[in-house]
């Protein structure tokens, strides 16, 4: 088989699936449902395997599909691009989502939706695969949008629920914000370039990108600032950057699995992916760069902050992936590129653990979300409390876990990064190490340590309120097919720094993929081997940053576990800040929600009814109806009237009659002076 | 140019109509099922014999017109009865076509009064349609695009809701009015054509820069208000409200296209200079309906409201694709014409179908609607999906080239246009949110029945189409394109010097 079959079966298995499971799931029952689209998954990390060892061997290819429109001069199509960031993109997306779909099998057992779930799953896998595999911008922006539409479904999954149909609107509304921004760097490509083909626009790219653009009168910028910046400004929406970060949290809504594989593991990653597949434009702006990095450092930051002071878990780990979103975005800005993508996939694996492994937890506790109704969960959820634990390490960032090589490397590129605002952007980043060790610590020793304060309350607080069985009892451990995929994912969020690091950072892995740049270059003299950068860790600043915050995790939950809340209650407004997740909901709600209909409901009332239908339209039809009164006025019915004016109609004609000839002679003669 | 030997476009003009008549023949209202299967026989005839003018279409023939059909009329004004078709009107023919089908599927459980006389008057209406898509010939044009007036006055007069005889009145003077000038302009150009009426001829004709801005006008109030363009607009949303389902089915995915065709047909090829001169005029209509009807369909609390607002709003695409004057502008307006054709008819269908069991149009009567009709919501979010421009639904296709041609032509003309991914977004999701999903909000929200299989009929038809022309649009635009690169090579020359 030549690679462009393979490539197409790895697209679209997962596409037949998903069709299969929605349309026949229904009839052919659950195991049918979960059996054709795991096994369509599987197929697709199959021939992604085979795409990877293909590529790795030297071989990559860019091949048209089909032409899907064309007009004078240009042609827009849907074709594949497999590189060598393209099929680590594919391995990991299809990788955690198989061990997604297991789990799924586990989690939603007792969801009526069971078969529409795996439907929608399969058809977001397919999505993500078209996005990342995209060789023109066309296409990605199909991708991009088509994984926005399966995360709105999967959002409002329980449609019921207020909550999660206000969180799905909230999140396509907010990506439609960051897409809107996508399409105009879109449209600036297409136009200045007149193709949307990633090859051409990147050959052209150095010539045109410092072509100036004055959007207004008197103030220039590059060309490949704006297109830049608007592309960003889509990743922004997409992967949560601040202020587009709002809509994640609340995607919470959704089950648990897909907080895993899309709201963790792939799809919000996939602004990351972009701007690193954009690298070789990225190169040729300076601002652009500089924008990225400070909104990535922002986000890196005071998103961690947040996560300190949530208490429901899966919050918990969804401002920790806005946190970790940040450090890939600061990557890029830093000129990073592949330093992101390895963050981008060593969190995949241990934020897809600390996904799975909070839905352990909350089935096992009958759908309980609340850390303060966990604790003591160790001893009756080992699997589950081990691999979380490696998800906590490995997110702390300590060594020798996967997320340390990622995060350290981070480090590293920020503090060696000729990006302006790289140094605002390295001390955040460091500040970041502290509260990221502190609140995955917190989480682990809330949940898992500490005094058992589940079993009490009514529970039921949390997802669908269907029960697992055997309410009252003492929680235990989740089926195999929810602690095989955990385990499955905690092996690399282990191993996969120390094994990764060197050839994919170092040893020329991403080749022409992804831009080279000086900031690699530097780094790559800076760097002695996985050993050599453990035992470096040990004598610098990120490495106790990040135990100081673990270990205050430590004392404050589990030796002085009275003291978070005296904390609190003296903290006064920080508190309160971080609670209201410092106002952004509810000024959007104000400012943008409610302005926009308030503005709509002015238009509509002054513009429309009282202007255009009360002052044109009927004020016409009352003009006329005037009007005509006055004329009705002349209708007396009395005959004399009538005569009357008959009479004076017939003088008034005869005088016309009489001295229109003269009048006109002398009219004519006027004019023909005039013309002369 | 292949031709066959039928003359199809007198066909697809005259078997609607003699079916029309035909079904009022055989209208009995104490047995409908015979003036139902009639119309529906000639529904499908009419579709029928409009798919030779897909197939037999020459994409080689450039510009021209094809299927050409000539007869003297009125000699005394030498007004001929000529048709033709190019790669602008003939998709639009055929849409016309197929929507008369969908339209004649959707009444049949629901119209129950003067079944006859209904399906009659949609029957005579899509013939008239055709007719005035097909009319080379001005007075032909004319009088089909007034005749055409009639039937969809009586639809919305006669089976309309409550308030429909002002509503009926509003549209029919309204667009009465707009063409009153427009014949006007036509008398003109056929004095200084030297006696004709084709409107061929009249896109030859050179014209005073004076001469163009005031034909330019007249035309403009003509087809401005069928589009609508803001602010002639107000009579869409009454319409729509009172006409019963298939009427505003016809009237968003049909007659709204006629005056964004009359734009492309007359003002642009005729008043060449006057188009570009006015082209700041139009596309600033244009962008107020995209941003200010956008916001207006935001606080609609009725549901086919919103639609015309919506549809407005895409409208407005149209017409500014039309007067960036380049070929992805162009084409991305037709192909939203195209589209918007599918989209808005499936959402009135899928209003209509809540309608018939509910008998609300309002969306605080709503709530949970996917409890109980699991199938039909599916298609509602699928067509609100295409309503909101998503890829791979044919929504997407008309947005993304205009915006393309917007951002080519001016950043801030780009910028405003795609303010439509948010407000499109956002009203129609909304309204989604608030009629499909949460929990069952009332008895009859409880007591609804999902769609049956006649239902599904027109929601699968309607989504395969959607679907296959996001995915697949070239073929549209392979029969398009030549036409568009001929007219813009004509309005790209000046007519003064």
């Amino acid at each position: 088989m030549d690679l462009m079959t393979i490539a197409m079966i790895a697209a679209f298995a997962p596409l037949a699936g998903a069709l299969l499971a929605g349309l026949l799931g229904a009839r052919l029952g659950r195991a049918f449902a979960h059996t054709v689209t795991i096994a369509s998954v599987a197929v697709s990390l199959a021939a992604s395997l085979v795409l990877l060892k293909e590529v790795a061997g030297g071989s990559s290819f860019a091949g048209t599909l089909f032409t899907w429109l064309t007009g004078p001069g240009w042609s827009l199509h849907i074709g594949f691009l497999v590189d060598r960031l393209t099929v680590v993109m594919m391995v990991v997306v299809t990788f955690v989502s198989l061990m997604v779909h297991l789990y799924t099998i586990g989690y939603m057992a007792d969801d009526p939706g069971y078969q529409r779930f795996f439907a929608y799953i399969s058809l977001f896998t397919f999505a993500m695969l078209m996005l990342v595999m995209a060789d023109n911008f066309l296409q990605l922006f199909f991708g991009w949008e088509a994984v926005g539409l399966v995360s709105y479904l999967l959002i409002g999954f329980w449609y019921t629920r207020p909550t999660a149909i206000y969180a799905n609107l909230k999140a396509f509304l907010v990506n439609r914000v960051g897409d809107f921004g996508f399409l105009l760097g879109i449209g600036f490509v297409f136009a200045y370039f007149g193709t949307l083909d990633y090859a051409t626009v990147f050959v052209k790219a150095p010539q045109l990108a410092y072509t100036g653009i004055e959007l207004i009168p008197g103030d220039s910028w590059a060309l490949g600032t704006i297109i830049c910046v608007g592309l960003f400004v889509g990743a922004m929406g997409k992967s949560a950057q601040f202020p587009l970060h709002v809509w994640l949290p609340d995607s919470m809504e959704g089950p648990t699995p897909i907080s895993a594989l899309i709201h963790a593991a792939t799809m919000v990653t996939a602004g990351i992916f972009m701007v690193a597949r954009m690298s070789p434009l990225f190169e040729l702006s300076q601002a652009a760069l500089s924008f990225v990095i400070v909104i990535g450092a922002i986000t890196a930051f005071f998103m961690a902050l947040v996560a300190i002071v949530q208490t429901d878990i899966k919050r918990v780990v969804a401002y920790s992936t806005l946190s970790q979103l940040g450090y890939m975005t600061m990557a890029l800005g830093a000129a990073a590129y592949p330093v992101a993508i390895f963050h981008l996939m060593t969190h995949a694996f241990f934020k897809a653990v600390l996904f799975l492994g909070a839905g352990s937890v909350i089935i096992a506790l009958h759908h309980e979300q609340d850390m303060r109704r966990m604790g003591g969960l160790r001893r009756y959820m080992p699997i589950t409390y081990a691999t979380v634990l490696v998800g906590a390490l490995a997110n702390a960032g300590l060594p020798p876990f996967a997320g340390f090589f990622s995060k350290d490397s981070i480090l590293e590129a920020l503090h060696l990064s000729h990006t302006p605002g790289a140094a605002f952007a390295y001390a955040l980043a460091l500040a970041g190490v502290f509260v990221g060790g502190f609140y995955s610590f917190r989480l682990v020793f809330f949940a898992f340590h500490g005094a058992e304060r589940f079993g009490h309350g009514d529970g039921g607080h949390g997802e669908a309120g269907h029960g697992q069985g055997g309410h009252g009892g003492k929680p235990h451990e989740s089926p195999w097919v929810v602690t095989v995929p955990l385990v499955l994912l905690a092996i690399p969020s282990v191993a996969i720094g120390w094994w990764a690091i060197e050839p994919m950072l170092y040893g020329g892995w991403f080749g022409q993929a992804i831009a080279p740049t000086e900031t690699m270059k530097e780094m790559a003299r800076e760097f002695h081997g996985p050993g050599a950068m453990v035992l470096h860790a040990f004598a610098s600043a990120p490495f106790w940053l990040a135990l100081g915050g673990a270990g205050l995790a430590g004392w404050l939950y589990l030796v002085r576990p009275e003291l978070p809340a005296r904390i609190k209650a003296k903290s006064g407004v920080l508190a309160t800040i971080l609670e209201r997740k410092y106002g952004f909901d509810d000024f959007n709600d104000w400012f943008f929600a409610g302005g926009a209909r308030a503005l709509g409901g002015g238009l509509w009332k002054w513009g429309d009814r009282t202007f255009i239908d009360g002052f044109m339209v009927n004020g016409t039809a009352r003009l006329v109806g005037w009007l005509a009164g006055l004329a009705r006025r002349a209708q007396t019915g009395l005959v004399y009237h009538y005569a009357f004016a008959m009479i004076l109609g017939a003088v008034v004609l005869v005088g016309l009659w009489t001295t229109l000839p003269r009048l006109s002679g002398a009219i004519a003669a006027v004019a023909g002076r005039l013309g002369s | 140019m292949a031709q066959t030997g039928l003359p199809l476009l007198s066909l697809v003009t005259w078997v609607p109509i003699a079916f029309g008549l035909l079904v009022l023949a055989v209208a009995d209202d104490r047995r409908p099922a015979a003036a139902r299967w009639t119309a529906l026989a000639g529904a499908v005839a009419g579709f029928a014999v409009g798919l030779p003018l897909w197939t037999g279409f020459s994409t080689a023939a450039g510009g021209q017109m094809q299927f050409q059909e000539m007869a003297p009329w009125i000699p005394l004004f030498n007004v001929n009865y000529h048709l033709g078709v190019d790669g602008i009107s003939m998709p639009l023919i055929l849409l016309n076509s197929f929507m008369t089908v969908l339209v004649v599927v959707a009444h049949w459980e629901v119209v129950t009064d003067k079944v006859g006389q209904y399906l009659a008057a949609f029957l005579v209406m899509s013939g008239l349609i055709n007719g005035t898509f097909a009319a080379l010939d001005a007075v032909l044009f004319y009088v089909f695009f007034e005749a055409m007036l009639i039937p969809m006055f009586l639809i919305i007069g006669v089976w309309g809701g409550p308030n429909r005889v002002y509503a009926a009145v509003k549209f029919f003077l309204y667009t009465l009015l707009g063409s009153l000038l427009m014949l006007a302009a036509f008398i003109y150009l056929y004095h200084q054509t030297n006696g004709s009426f084709e409107i061929l001829d009249f896109h030859r004709l050179p014209l005073t820069a004076t001469a163009q801005t005031l034909v330019f006008l007249a035309m403009f109030m003509s087809f401005a208000v069928k589009v609508p363009m803001w602010p002639v607009h107000t009579w869409l949303p009454d319409a729509h409200v009172e006409a019963p389902t298939g009427g505003s089915v016809i009237l968003a995915a049909i007659t709204l296209k006629i005056g964004a065709y009359g734009f492309l047909r007359f003002n642009l090829p005729i008043a060449p200079d006057a188009s570009h001169a006015l082209a700041g005029f139009m596309i600033t209509l244009s962008l107020i309906a995209v941003v200010y009807i956008g916001l207006v369909a935001l606080v609609q609390g009725d549901m086919k409201k919103l639609i015309a607002y919506s549809s407005i709003s895409h409208m407005g695409f149209v017409t500014l694709g039309f007067f960036l004057f380049s070929a992805e502008g162009v084409l991305g307006g037709l192909v939203q014409m195209v589209s918007h054709g599918f989209v808005s008819a499936a959402m009135f269908l899928c209003v209509g179908v809540l309608y018939d069991r509910v008998h609300s149009r309002q969306i605080s009567d709503y709530g949970g609607v996917a409890n109980t009709m699991p199938v039909f919501s599916a298609f509602l979010v699928l067509f609100a999906m295409a309503n909101s421009g998503l890829p791979a639904t044919s929504g997407f296709v008309g947005e993304f080239l205009v915006i393309l041609a917007a951002v080519k032509a001016n950043f801030w003309l780009g910028f405003l246009a795609a303010t439509t991914l948010v407000f499109g977004a956002a009203y129609t999701l909304w309204m989604v949110k608030r009629v499909v999903y949460g929990e069952v909000a009332n008895p009859q929200v409880a007591a609804l029945r999902d769609v049956g299989a006649r239902e599904l009929v027109f929601l699968v038809l309607l989504a395969a189409c959607v679907l296959a022309m996001g995915v697949y649009p070239k073929p549209f635009a392979d029969v398009m394109n030549p036409t568009i690169q001929e007219l813009l090579k004509h309005v790209a020359t000046s007519k003064l010097s």
